[in-house]
Parts: C-alpha cells; sequence; structure tokens
C-alpha cells in the first residue's frame, strides 16, 4: 500500500529533478547574460545567440513544468508563495516573457522595437532570470514573511511582497551564485557547440573569471547554510521548531545526500578544470551533471528529514512541510502514475537533442540557414 | 474566510488576467491550427517529393515562428497568475486545477518544445521522415497542451469528481476520470480546436487570397487554398456541431448563464431561437438589476425548446426561475440557496473552532455531517452562495453573454460559406478572377479571432459572480496584496502585450510582403 509520506517524498524528489534541471538548462540565460561582453563582432555575437535560441524552449518548458508540478504536489506552496512574494516571481515572470520573444524577433526586419530593445531583453532575461530564481530558492532556507489562516489562505506580512527577500545577504548571495554557475555552463555549452577558436579562447578566459565569483558567492551560501538554524518540524505533531545547525545535521543524517551535493560540487570544478587545463570540449556534461546533483541535493536537505521547505519567519507554525502543502494521497498516486511517462520524456528530449547537435555551428551554417535568430 | 476584501483588488486582478489572457488567445490558436496545416502541407511534400511544397511549408512555417514565441510568453504569466493572484483559489482547488496543469507541462509543453527546435532547425540535419513525424508531434504537442488546461477550466464550470475536507478547508479530487471527462470539458476541448483550426484556414486563405490580388506567387496561393479551403470547411462544420452541443450542455450545468446568453428573464414553453436581436434598458427590474428586452428581435418559434429539450414543448427555464425558484420544476430560489450556504459555511466554521481548542467529540461529529451525502448535495453544494449579497448579484452580464454568443454563431455561419465559396471557386477554375471574393478572403482574417475571443467572453463573463460554478465567488479566490501591486503589473504587461502585438503584426506583414524563398 503506498501512502500519502512515501508519495510527499516521491514528488519532492520529482520537484528536486525538475529544479536542478532548470538550474543546469539556464546555461541558455548565463549566454544570454555575456552577448555584450563575450563576443567581439557581429558574427560571433549572432553565433552565441543561436546556439542558445536553439535550447531556450527546454529552459522555459521545464520552469513551466516546474510551476505545474509544483501546483499539483504541494499547492499550498503554490498559493503561498506566489500569492505573497508576489514581485519576486512577478520580476522573473516579466523577465522570461521578454526572452521568448527576443529570439525569433530580434534579427527580423520591421520588428519596430529594433535589434538592440531585444537584445537587451536577452540580457534582461539572462541576468534576472537566474539571479531572482536563485533568490526565491533561498527563501527555502532563510524563510519569508506570511502567516496562514484557519482556511490556509495566506496574508503577507510585509508590504513589499517578496521584495524584501533582496535585503538578506544569503539570499542574495545564492542568487549571485547562480547566476555565475549559469554564465559557467554558458560558456561550456558556446564551447561545445561553437566551432570559433577565437570565441573559445575568450570562452576559457570567461571561465576562470566567473568561476572566482562563483566559488566566493557559493561558498558563503554553503558555510552559512551549515552554521545557520533550520526549522523542523516534528514528525508526530507537524509542530515546528528552530534547530541549530538543521541543515547541518540533515546532511549527517542523511550521508547519500551528502555524497550527492559533493560529488556535484566536484563534477562542477571538473567540468571547469578539464576545459581551462586540458583544452577539453566536454566540460558541460560535467559541470552539467555537477549542477543537477548539487541543486537536487539543496532540495532535499530542504524538505527532507523533517524540515520546513517554506518557513515563516512571521509565525512559526504557518511555516510549510512536504507534509501539511501536499495534495491528497489520491492526487499524489494520480500524478505518480503521470510521472512514470518522465524517463520517456526525457529520452525523446535526449535523442532530438543529438539530432540537432550533430554538428557544431559554423560561421557558414550561420549565413546559410534561414531559420536563423 | 477572508472578509473585507478590496474591491478595486478584485477588479484589477480581474482585469490583469483578462489582460492576460485577451492576448494569449490572439496567438494561440492560430499555433493549435497552423500546426495542422503545416504537419498536412509536409507530408505532400513528403509523399511527392515536391519542391514546391516544401517551399510552401517553410513559408507558413515561417509566419508560424512569429507567432509561436508570443503565445508561450503570455502563457507562461497565465499560469502563474492563478498563484499570484489568485492564491485563495489556488489552495481550494489546487488539488484538481494542478494536476491537468502538471500533465500539460509533462506530457504536452516537452513534446511541442523537443519537436518545434527540430521543426525549425532539421531540415538540413535530419531526415525527411524524422522531421516529418516531428512537425507532426508540434502539432498534436501543442493540441494536447490545449487539452489539459480546458480540463482545467471546466472544471471551474462545472466542478465534478471531487469532495471538501474540512480538515485542509479545501476540496480533493476523487475521480481523475470524471474531472478528465467531464462533458463540459469535451465539448469545450473539441469546440476550441476545431475553432483553431478554423481560424488558421481563414490565416491562410486570407493570405492566399493577397498573393492572388497581387497576382504574386500564384501556384502557392493556390495549393495553400487547396489545403486551407478543405481544413477550414471541415473545421467550421465542426465549430457549428460542438457549438451546438456546447451550448447544449450549457443549458443543463449553468443554466443561468444560459438563460444569460439567451436574455430569456422569463422561462417558457416553445421557446424561440434568437436569430437577431437588440437589447434595450427597461425600468422593470430583479432586485435592483435592470431587466433587459429586445427592441428588435428576428426569432424562429419553437427552436430553443427543440434545442434544448428535444422538442417544442420543452420549458426552457429563464433567469427568474433561478432567482425566484420554481417549485414546479424543482428549481430552488437563490435566497434559499444563500441560506444553504450560510449554513455549510457556519458549520464549516463551528468544525475549525472545535479544531482551534481541541474538542474531540464536537470535530467527530461535525466530520460526520461532512460525509453525509445529503448535507453534501442539499448544503455544501451551494456554499459558494454564502458569499453572495444579493440574490441578482448570481446573474452575470447579460448584454454581454448575449451579444458575444449571437455574434459568435453569425460569424460561425458566415465562415462555412466562404470555405464553401473557396471551394467552389478553386475547383471550377475561377478563383483567381473573383476579385470580390479574395478580397472578402482577405479582410475576414480577424473575423474568427474576433469570433474566438467573444466565445472565452462568453464563457468566463457567463461564470460570474463566480470563479468555481456555486462553490466560490471571484472576490473570495484573490490573492491579498495591494491594490497599488497589482495595478502597477497590470501597467507593465499592458505596455509589454501591446508592444509585442504591434512588434508581431509589422514583422508578420514584412514576410508577408516578402513572400516565401526561391
Amino acid at each position: 500500500m503506498i501512502s500519502q509520506a512515501f508519495l510527499q517524498h516521491y514528488w519532492w524528489i520529482i520537484i528536486s529533478i525538475l529544479a536542478s534541471l532548470l538550474v543546469f538548462l539556464m546555461f541558455v540565460q548565463g549566454g544570454q547574460s555575456m552577448i555584450y561582453s563575450l563576443p567581439k563582432n557581429n558574427t560571433q555575437k549572432t553565433m552565441i545567440v543561436n546556439t542558445m535560441g536553439r535550447k531556450w524552449e527546454f529552459t522555459f518548458t521545464t520552469l513551466v513544468t516546474f510551476g505545474g508540478a509544483f501546483f499539483a504536489s504541494f499547492p499550498l506552496f503554490y498559493a503561498t508563495s506566489f500569492g505573497g512574494a508576489y514581485w519576486v516571481w512577478i520580476a522573473i515572470l516579466f523577465s522570461f516573457t521578454i526572452q521568448a520573444i527576443a529570439y525569433e524577433f530580434r534579427s527580423k526586419p520591421n520588428n519596430v522595437l529594433g535589434k538592440k530593445t531585444f537584445d537587451l531583453f536577452l540580457f534582461l532575461n539572462g541576468s534576472l532570470g537566474p539571479f531572482l530564481i536563485g533568490v526565491a530558492v533561498a527563501t527555502f532556507f532563510t524563510g519569508s514573511m506570511f502567516t496562514l489562516n484557519q482556511m490556509n489562505q495566506v496574508h503577507w506580512a510585509t508590504h513589499w511582497y517578496g521584495l524584501e527577500a533582496l535585503l538578506n545577504v544569503r539570499n542574495l548571495s545564492l542568487g549571485l551564485a547562480v547566476l555565475f554557475l549559469a554564465r559557467i555552463n554558458g560558456l561550456l555549452y558556446i564551447i561545445n557547440t561553437l566551432d570559433d577558436e577565437a570565441l573559445t579562447k575568450r570562452s576559457v578566459k570567461g571561465l576562470i573569471t566567473n568561476s572566482i565569483p562563483f566559488l566566493i558567492f557559493f561558498l558563503f551560501f554553503v558555510i552559512s547554510l551549515l552554521f545557520s538554524k533550520g526549522f523542523a518540524a516534528d514528525p508526530t505533531t507537524g509542530t515546528i521548531t528552530v534547530e541549530k545547525f538543521k541543515y547541518m545535521h540533515n546532511l549527517i543524517q542523511m550521508p547519500v545526500v551528502l555524497i550527492l551535493f559533493l560529488a556535484g560540487i566536484v563534477c562542477v570544478l571538473y567540468g571547469i578544470g578539464i576545459t581551462v587545463f586540458r583544452k577539453s570540449f566536454s566540460g558541460i556534461w560535467f559541470s552539467g551533471a555537477g549542477t543537477i546533483l548539487s541543486v537536487f541535493s539543496l532540495f532535499l536537505i530542504a524538505g527532507f528529514n523533517g524540515t520546513s521547505f517554506y518557513p515563516s519567519l512571521f509565525d512559526l507554525q504557518s511555516s510549510l512541510t512536504i507534509r501539511n502543502a501536499s495534495s491528497s494521497l489520491f492526487t499524489l498516486k494520480t500524478m505518480m502514475y503521470v510521472s512514470f511517462i518522465i524517463p520517456l520524456v526525457l529520452a525523446y528530449i535526449w535523442y532530438a537533442w543529438k539530432a540537432i547537435n550533430t554538428n557544431k555551428i559554423t560561421e557558414q551554417e550561420m549565413n546559410s540557414e534561414e531559420h536563423k535568430y | 474566510m477572508i472578509d473585507n476584501i478590496d474591491l478595486s483588488l478584485v477588479d484589477w486582478s480581474r482585469a490583469q488576467f483578462a489582460l492576460t489572457a485577451v492576448y494569449h488567445w490572439l496567438f494561440v490558436p492560430l499555433t493549435l491550427g497552423l500546426s495542422f496545416i503545416l504537419a498536412i502541407m509536409e507530408t505532400i511534400y513528403v509523399k511527392t517529393g515536391k519542391e514546391e511544397w516544401r517551399r510552401i511549408t517553410r513559408f507558413w512555417m515561417t509566419l508560424f515562428g512569429i507567432n509561436f514565441a508570443i503565445g508561450v510568453a503570455t502563457g507562461i504569466i497565465l499560469e502563474f497568475e492563478f498563484g499570484t493572484n489568485w492564491s485563495n483559489y489556488s489552495w481550494f482547488v489546487g488539488d484538481i486545477f494542478g494536476t491537468p496543469l502538471a500533465i500539460e507541462g509533462i506530457l504536452a509543453f516537452f513534446l511541442e518544445s523537443t519537436f518545434v527546435a527540430v521543426m525549425f532547425f532539421g531540415w538540413n540535419k535530419v531526415n525527411k521522415k524524422f522531421h516529418l513525424v516531428s512537425t507532426w508531434l508540434v502539432a498534436i504537442g501543442a493540441n494536447l497542451s490545449a487539452l489539459w488546461i480546458l480540463v482545467a477550466n471546466a472544471w471551474m464550470q462545472h466542478p465534478v469528481g471531487m469532495i471538501f475536507n474540512p480538515d485542509t478547508a479545501r476540496n480533493e479530487m476523487v475521480n481523475f476520470w470524471a474531472v478528465l471527462f467531464n462533458q463540459v470539458a469535451v465539448d469545450k476541448f473539441l469546440h476550441t480546436i476545431s475553432s483553431s483550426f478554423l481560424l488558421a484556414s481563414m490565416f491562410v486563405l486570407g493570405i492566399s487570397a493577397w498573393y492572388l490580388i497581387r497576382k504574386r506567387e500564384e501556384q502557392m496561393a493556390k495549393r495553400s487554398i487547396l489545403i486551407a479551403g478543405v481544413f477550414g470547411l471541415l473545421s467550421s462544420l465542426m465549430v457549428a456541431y460542438t457549438g451546438d452541443e456546447s451550448a447544449r450542455t450549457v443549458s443543463k450545468v449553468q443554466p443561468v448563464k444560459f438563460a444569460s446568453m439567451e436574455a430569456l428573464y422569463e422561462g417558457k414553453n416553445n421557446a424561440g431561437l434568437i436569430a437577431f436581436g437588440i437589447l434595450k434598458d427597461t425600468d422593470k427590474k430583479i432586485g435592483g438589476k435592470k431587466v433587459r428586452e429586445f427592441a428588435f428581435k428576428i426569432q424562429i418559434p419553437g427552436l430553443l425548446s427543440v434545442l434544448t429539450g428535444g422538442d417544442n414543448d420543452s420549458y426552457v427555464q429563464g433567469l427568474k426561475d433561478h432567482i425566484s425558484g420554481n417549485e414546479k420544476l424543482g428549481i430552488i430560489s437563490t435566497p434559499e440557496k444563500m441560506q444553504r450556504g450560510k449554513y455549510a459555511r457556519d458549520v464549516l466554521t463551528s468544525y475549525k473552532r472545535a479544531r482551534l481548542i481541541n474538542d474531540t467529540a464536537q470535530i467527530g461529529a461535525i466530520k460526520n455531517v461532512f460525509k453525509d451525502k445529503d448535507f453534501q448535495n442539499k448544503y455544501f453544494r451551494y456554499f459558494g452562495y454564502a458569499s453572495i449579497d444579493k440574490p441578482e448579484d448570481v446573474i452575470p452580464n447579460v448584454t454581454v453573454s448575449f451579444y458575444s454568443f449571437h455574434l459568435m454563431v453569425v460569424l460561425g455561419f458566415l465562415f462555412i460559406m466562404i470555405f464553401s465559396i473557396a471551394l467552389y471557386l478553386l475547383f471550377k477554375g475561377t478563383i483567381s478572377d473573383n476579385k470580390w471574393f479574395l478580397w472578402i478572403a482577405l479582410l475576414s482574417i480577424p473575423l474568427p479571432y474576433v469570433a474566438s475571443e467573444l466565445g472565452w467572453l462568453l464563457t468566463e463573463i457567463g461564470r460570474q459572480p463566480w470563479i468555481i460554478q456555486d462553490m466560490m465567488t471571484v472576490s473570495k479566490a484573490v490573492s491579498q496584496i495591494s491594490t497599488g501591486s497589482v495595478i502597477t503589473t497590470f501597467i507593465l504587461f499592458a505596455v509589454l502585450f501591446t508592444g509585442l502585438l504591434i512588434s508581431e503584426v509589422s514583422i508578420m506583414l514584412k514576410q508577408i510582403k516578402t513572400g516565401p524563398k526561391h
């Protein structure tokens, strides 16, 4: 007999997988954030935009599915966070809306707003998207200001409606770490898919300059996380209490997660290392796998082992856990059957991805391609 | 429940959602329909091997691409606005409503987004057959996504397959198949996709007509008209059939909406179908609401009774039957429903109070009340009426409902005519000589857009004041955020969407003027 507790964990794993894939796929945003700084000329810019443009749909769809899956499996989070931290989510949405059309419109004649505007849209989405998503995810650990009434309706306790998250240094550090990680992955993807020696050289240089801030912000966030208080949920009563070193305890008490987390970091560093020192083109796959493992582990630390994944600093007992925020047993079970199709989805994505990426993008191809961004 | 909701917050939240939905629906129907037209054209190319068909497919694919991204962009906002602007609703129904949205993402969006990349960029990278399969999968994926969001919307019109859980204060799904095969969902899906096929066919027909007027690309234009004419005619016939089915279902599950779209205040036997009518204000009132009567009408006697009940003696319910009740027909009056809704709300409040003080005896007793089918059917099903102030508030805007419905029907018949004439002239071989028709076809491009938007106006305005029929009013569903925040984002989105629309139209016109590549 499948229990609701099992399904709550199962669905948190699915959410964590989607979140980790999303952060990896934000290499598209990372690439976009460098369209002013990385290319030396218009041809290089066109090549960068086109290599990213062929993958923007995946990131976008993963974000939409992440939202839909969260809504279906943990609707109280959807109602609480989206309905309260209004401005953070709206800013994220806004940045993704301008991205979607920028690719298709930027090089089309008579696009009214001009190529420069659409390039600015790409830059804004590339910079703000990963940063804001990082800040929003950081509140899973640092908490937010809300209360829920008896009918589970949210009341946000500040008039900033989510913008207050930007005043927290830890939130900012994760936001910046995600941004620089997206840029690192963006550079590795460019090295992997573009056939342009000069651009590859610049990308390798860029890797070094982006890796330093990434490591600083990421380590700051992780160290502060390990030594900070966390929000523990009593397994029987569901009562929330503040626990010192909660997230460090989670890592120790879930050694598999600890191993995954460390393996993730090592993979990211290895991906960067082999690109910089061995001139390898495959860094993206190591760094990508590392990104997925690290983000996946972070989500497990946030939601598993009796932890509140969306703590309330205003009213501790309103904090959300995978237990009190989830859908009913019936819905979770129905959704579990639907989730069985995910491996098939991943398989056809991989197949189609390979079919399109068989050869590197060249300057020649950019001149002959009909559907060009 | 939340009291003292700021009405302007509700209005601005509605305005923002309506703005997003209206813009989203300007782009999506073309994606739904044109994707199938592309798939048909490419199939002919692969079957015949003629390069001309490849050129034709690629030309329409360019226009598809321009439209596609903007539909996707507005769609993401809609999905998240359920949470940002309607958080109380999101919790109240998230257990049911979230499921179709998640399935939409997993099943449909990935299919669409994966293969759209192959469709756009794979011409010289994958073999012909793989490319063709990709194009078909884009069409199937796009239309599958429509299925799931329409299932969710249909549930708001006719909530089924759930039970209310007093512990969590929300509705919980108990029958997935009831939600999926909800009659409203089936009608809505078939009507929506067929109307989208029609819209795309008119788009292709109209643009092809322009080429014929200009005496350019005549071979491409005629071949496109052939596909659009056949696809459009079949679709418009399906639109008429599914529209009729849909109206019949509305008359059963949302009788107040149905009476509003017919502007039928007094129920009657042998009710006539209004073919054309103009409404005017009168001094008569239902509560505080003015009754609108026909200043002029052309009606087909008895037909409304026949269409809804099977014969012309059938009684068609009017708005007054629902406000004042009709004992003979077993229709409960709105004031009575309000009483029952308030009783259900009081029971829920008592339950919550008992939970607060941990009064186990009371908790058990009230839980049993909630399990009682009689309580569910006689009281809890009117839960939303507890939030209704005046009985007449359950009447939606009759003027908008009536005109949007009737104009949509008139346009529907016009489309059948246009596609029929197009095919007739094409097979006769005189389509290029009949400039009058080519102009009509060109100028008709916006009409399916108008009809499609009218359909949504009717669906959503006709459902007011409910966000979930009889269960929850729109005013109780809104997120508790500041009105100023919503006004600001409304303006931001209005400016952005309008800018993007202007940009898209301008790009599209330029691409059409340029024509296909040789």
